[in-house]
């Protein structure tokens, strides 16, 4: 099973393969539109990689509950349990 | 007459010749080719192995974020509208974005990003689908990016005529100007079909030629030979080009270097047969006629010509017609070139680099060469050179000639700047 730390790393590099953001500052605190700046559609991409990466479904009514960079590695980790 | 005066004041390139306009330009006057073996994967599966890549990546030149968000034609036609910004110093001019606008041309448009989401839809599902595929592949999508980065809130078109739509913007771009719609436009073509689809296409038609794919000795370079009698079709090639053109008025005023005049464009369509040039070349003709009529041009001063010639059968042989129909005469003191010899052929990207060349042609005064022309076709009466040759002084005209499926015909006429 896969720490928390282990999720939001491979997390963090997803967004920075897509948005171009800096992998340290995808901290679990982070909002995604407010501080990553990463937009919708890019949002829909980080989710498809997500899925891919780790195994899980991400319902499209479930992103918009995934405001930061904790709440999608929370349901993440749900999702695997 | 027209009233508003056009003029050309920036340039962009990046090319199977070179990754900007003075590498490209010395390579062309140099007879410098392009072409090689591809060293895709895919390769080996077609009956065509060789091909025109551009020689600069845009993954060298472009931010690695914004560049993924962009098919490979829309990143060429970036890159080359970086250029031409660039070159015209139009950044911190003042230009109001209402008065900017756009008319890049693909002739396919995203047709990679299409496929390789279609392999994706195969082989991973609908989820996989890229979210973005749509805004990158659709054929307005380069002129659409463009406009975004410089915030050309003018008109922001992309004719399609195929491998006419190059040139088909800069005419459109004449237009806008002159119609009063913008004072500067950014204008061009761009094309990325090196894909195992097109190619296969372009070769179960037999518009690709074959040599130098198989086992028979040939050098890659030797294949796109225009006018010579041993041409068996065209070397696809890929890259963007984009010009600035500008109404003559808003460059003087603003202190802007002027390469050339934009006389006057042309636009006819065959209405002989979706692929095949009409024999006789009588659209091509008007096209020409069209354009030298728009700019008042006496075909007598009229001294160079960068022809579509792409190295078919049939084509080269047309367009000759077309310029003795023309040009009568005075065809035996016009410098007549193609530079497809050295690039390929770009699709919808060729007319906008060939007007580059057209215009630096006038400019330096010096026609760049054709090469491969090894046994010219006795079918052809044209004065074609096989080294770089120099253009006379005093006012001067050349012409740029683009041709398409469809049966389209593209002709824009340039002028030197006194």
């Amino acid at each position: 099973m896969a720490t928390t730390e282990e999720i939001r790393a491979d997390l963090a590099d997803i967004v920075n393969e897509v948005a171009g953001v800096d992998a340290d500052d995808v901290q679990l605190d982070k909002s995604f539109v407010d501080d990553l700046d990463v937009d919708s559609l890019s949002m829909v991409e980080v989710v498809v990689a997500a899925e891919e990466k780790f195994g899980v479904t991400i319902p499209d009514d479930e992103v918009k509950n995934l405001k930061t960079v904790g709440d999608a590695v929370a349901f993440i980790e749900r999702s695997q349990g | 007459m027209p009233s508003t005066r056009v003029v050309v004041t920036g340039l962009g390139t990046t090319s199977p010749v070179g990754g900007d306009v003075p590498t490209t330009w010395q390579a062309l006057l140099a007879g410098t080719s392009g072409i090689g073996y591809l060293d895709d994967e895919w390769v080996d599966t077609l009956p065509v192995r060789i091909g025109g890549r551009v020689t600069v990546d845009p993954s060298e030149v472009l931010d690695r974020v914004k560049a993924r968000r962009l098919d490979r034609s829309s990143q060429f036609a970036m890159v080359a509208a970086d250029q031409a910004w660039a070159d015209a110093g139009l950044e911190g001019s003042g230009l109001e974005p209402e008065r900017l606008g756009v008319a890049i041309a693909s002739g396919i448009g995203g047709v990679t990003t299409l496929l390789a989401n279609y392999d994706i839809l195969l082989e991973k599902g609908a989820r996989r689908v890229s979210p973005l595929a749509v805004p990158m592949l659709m054929p307005n999508a380069p002129a659409a990016n463009v406009s975004l980065k410089y915030g050309a809130r003018a008109a922001v078109h992309a004719p399609t005529s195929a491998c006419a739509s190059g040139n088909e913007a800069i005419a459109m771009a004449i237009d806008l100007i002159r119609l009063g719609r913008a004072d500067v436009v950014m204008a061009g073509g761009t094309e990325a079909a090196i894909h195992p689809l097109p190619m296969a296409a372009f070769a179960n038609m037999m518009a690709l030629s074959k040599t130098a794919s198989g086992d028979d000795g040939r050098d890659p370079v030797s294949v796109s030979r225009p006018w010579d009698t041993g041409r068996d079709g065209f070397v696809l090639g890929e890259g963007g080009s984009v010009l600035i053109l500008e109404s003559e008025e808003h460059a003087r005023a603003r202190g802007a270097t002027i390469y050339a005049e934009v006389l006057g464009a042309g636009i006819s369509n065959d209405a002989h047969d979706i692929a095949q040039p009409d024999p006789e070349g009588r659209g091509g003709t008007r096209a020409i006629k069209m354009a030298l009529r728009e700019g008042d041009v006496d075909p007598a001063t009229v001294v160079h010509v960068n022809a579509h010639a792409t190295s078919t059968p049939k084509g080269d042989i047309a367009e000759g017609l077309m310029l003795h129909a023309v040009l009568g005469e005075h065809v035996d003191r016009c410098v007549v070139t193609s530079t497809k010899s050295m690039t390929g052929h770009l699709l919808g990207g060729a007319g906008a680099l060939e007007a580059i060349a057209t215009v630096m042609a006038l400019h330096d005064r010096v026609s760049p060469p054709t090469i491969n022309l090894d046994d010219k076709d006795p079918e052809v009466d044209l004065d074609i050179p096989t080294s770089r040759r120099n253009l006379p002084d005093g006012d001067i005209v050349a012409l740029n000639n683009s041709f398409g499926f469809g049966g389209a015909n593209v002709a824009v006429a340039f002028g030197s700047v006194k």
